[in-house]
């Protein structure tokens, strides 16, 4: 009979799965909890800080007035614009995604499955700034996009919607339609991703049995793939939301100069040297995430990720 | 019941295969237009269709030395912040995905939390702690902005192989007495080998790539996204900008290219996103 081996300390590990645990986890708790939390938390702090009128320093005492500051009719219509845009970009995506991601994932084998990865990934992966960079060379107005319309004499159709009151303005480079196509644009792949993998996991004798059982493509569409794509779709918001509240590179370069929250807090930190109010200002989003988070928790979303 | 050509898979219907087909094009067509404009001879406007095609100005790019401290400091940042998120993300999902304990839901919120909160706090954040601590900026104020978020990248990538791998393997090596260090470096690695791989070279373009958060962090330093940044709120140079652009994007299509033959014959586990 063999003699048993002196446990050593990886056996002895391995037989306290907690202590094990345990050690796994404080290295990357601490870097997350000290950097990350330690500065959200310090950033907290100083929005209960006030800025002095006089001498512009930070006054290091505990008040709401950087908070009631916040509150003003100006902030709100800043607010309210990002928190719009992000919605509306976020529902832009979720449609041109879906027949994007229905494709890759249920029917697309062989090179047209890699075109589509590579269709997909290239996008997510190369530079934020590049992509960026490319609709300013669509947008203009010597660019490829008003050359297409002039060539397809729609010119005019350019033109009705940039005479729109507030939407319009004077090309589409200064115009919430430009931010608007960019932000689609830059965050799709993030809403592909999510619905890509959701659908996938829709297993196929599911759909077959409803198309079996006489339901058209469309009903099996909406009673069947839809609900088990919701999660997916849902995952996919949090990114395009997020993403786009918090953004202040894009609105800069392609929009009219009304400001988002993200060029708001910018300007504060930077500039006017008011980190107080920018603090405050990032509290917005963070406010709206936990509770976009929240709610898409619910959606089981969090599996889907 | 229709039946497509290849019998078993489902019909596809016209108009989706239409809409993705002009979905994909949407997705494509702004990045072949950066290759064309690489080429073109006009360099004040951005006029399309170009005048004509020239390749000098890769030339011309490569003589810059701006642009090559620029490179060289992101490659930097880079690699570093993709050593300390390998190490980081592979912890924590060695942690996670076996183990159910009071506080796990919380602990996955913390390390998806810098992807999901935008990314003008997480910068802020960091700026604020550091101008209260009193910390100088330099190249491991942007790592630690940059490690932050790329954790997330290799959790995801490490612990859905973790999930698919069968604990099995690991108790029948530790019960037919291997160490543990025996049975990490024969079992556990080459069973994730490629997956840390991936999460690695993802990590590594996101960091790369990351000009938000690092406008807070770097002071008065210049990675290759600030420098791009810099021209597209005033553009003086636009052929240069063009080819590193042109370049930024082949730098990326590498790891991208190379994740996709490395994760082809396991389920797709690169999800998630940024």
């Amino acid at each position: 009979m063999p003699q048993p081996r002196r446990p050593g300390l990886g056996a002895w590990i391995f037989r306290h799965p907690k202590w094990l645990l345990l050690l796994f986890l404080v290295p990357p708790l601490l870097w997350l909890g000290v950097v990350y939390l330690g500065a959200l938390f310090a950033l907290l702090a100083q929005s209960f800080f006030s800025v002095d009128e006089f001498s512009g320093a930070v006054v290091r005492e505990l008040t709401f007035k950087t908070y009631r500051e916040l509150f003003s009719a100006a902030n709100i219509d800043v607010i309210a614009r990002t928190v719009l845009m992000a919605a509306a970009v976020t529902v832009a995506a979720a449609v041109i995604a879906f027949p994007i991601a229905t494709f890759a994932a249920r029917h697309a084998r062989g090179w047209l499955r890699a075109l589509f990865y590579i269709g997909i990934m290239l996008p997510l992966w190369s530079s934020y700034l590049v992509r960026v960079y490319a609709w300013k060379l669509i947008l203009a107005k010597e660019g490829i996009l008003n050359w297409i319309l002039a060539k397809l004499h729609l010119t005019w159709l350019l033109e009705a919607l940039l005479a729109l009151p507030v939407l319009g303005g004077a090309s589409l480079s200064v115009s919430y339609f430009g931010t608007f196509a960019v932000f689609v644009y830059i965050w799709l792949p993030f809403m592909i991703l999510p619905l890509q993998a959701a659908l996938e996991r829709v297993p196929r004798s599911v759909t077959e049995v409803s198309a079996d059982l006489g339901a058209r493509p469309l009903a099996t569409f909406r009673h069947i793939v839809l609900p088990l794509a919701l999660p997916g779709a849902v995952a996919g918001s949090i990114f395009t939301f997020s993403l786009t509240l918090g953004d202040y590179i894009i609105p800069g370069i392609i929009g009219s100069s009304r400001p988002f929250i993200g060029q708001v807090v910018f300007l504060h930190q930077g500039t006017a040297g008011n980190i107080p109010m920018a603090a405050a200002f990032s509290v917005v989003p963070i406010v709206v995430m936990f509770v976009y988070l929240a709610l898409a928790r619910r959606a089981g979303a969090f599996n889907a990720l | 019941m229709r039946f497509s050509r290849f019998g078993s898979r489902s019909p596809v219907s016209i108009p989706l295969a239409l809409a993705a087909g002009a979905g994909l094009l949407f997705l494509l067509a702004p990045l072949c237009l950066i290759l064309l404009y690489a080429l073109t001879t006009e360099d004040k406007t951005f006029q399309f269709p170009p005048p004509g095609l020239t390749l000098k100005w890769f030339g011309v790019a490569w003589g810059r030395q701006d642009i090559r401290d620029a490179l060289f400091l992101s490659l930097r940042v880079a690699l570093i912040s993709t050593l300390i998120a390998l190490v980081l993300g592979t912890l924590a999902a060695a942690a996670m995905y076996r183990h159910k304990f009071f506080g796990r839901e919380s602990i996955t919120l913390l390390i998806i939390l810098p992807i999901a909160l935008p990314g003008v706090v997480t910068g802020i954040a960091l700026r604020s702690a550091f101008s209260l601590l009193e910390i100088p900026f330099s190249v491991w104020t942007i790592v630690l902005g940059h490690a932050t978020f790329c954790i997330v990248v290799v959790y995801n990538n490490v612990i859905a192989r973790f999930r698919r791998t069968s604990h099995s393997l690991i108790e029948a090596s530790m019960d037919l007495g291997a160490t543990g260090l025996r049975t990490f470096w024969h079992i556990v690695l080459p069973n994730t080998a490629t997956a840390l791989l991936v999460g690695g070279l993802l990590a590594f373009a996101l960091s790369f790539d990351e000009v938000i958060v690092t406008t807070f962090t770097a002071g008065q330093q210049t990675t290759l996204p600030i420098w791009m940044l810099s021209e597209l709120v005033r553009p003086r140079q636009r052929p240069v900008t063009n080819v590193v652009a042109v370049f930024v994007i082949a730098a990326t299509l590498v790891p991208i290219l190379l994740a996709y033959f490395l994760t082809r014959d396991t389920d797709r586990v690169d999800g998630g996103g940024k």
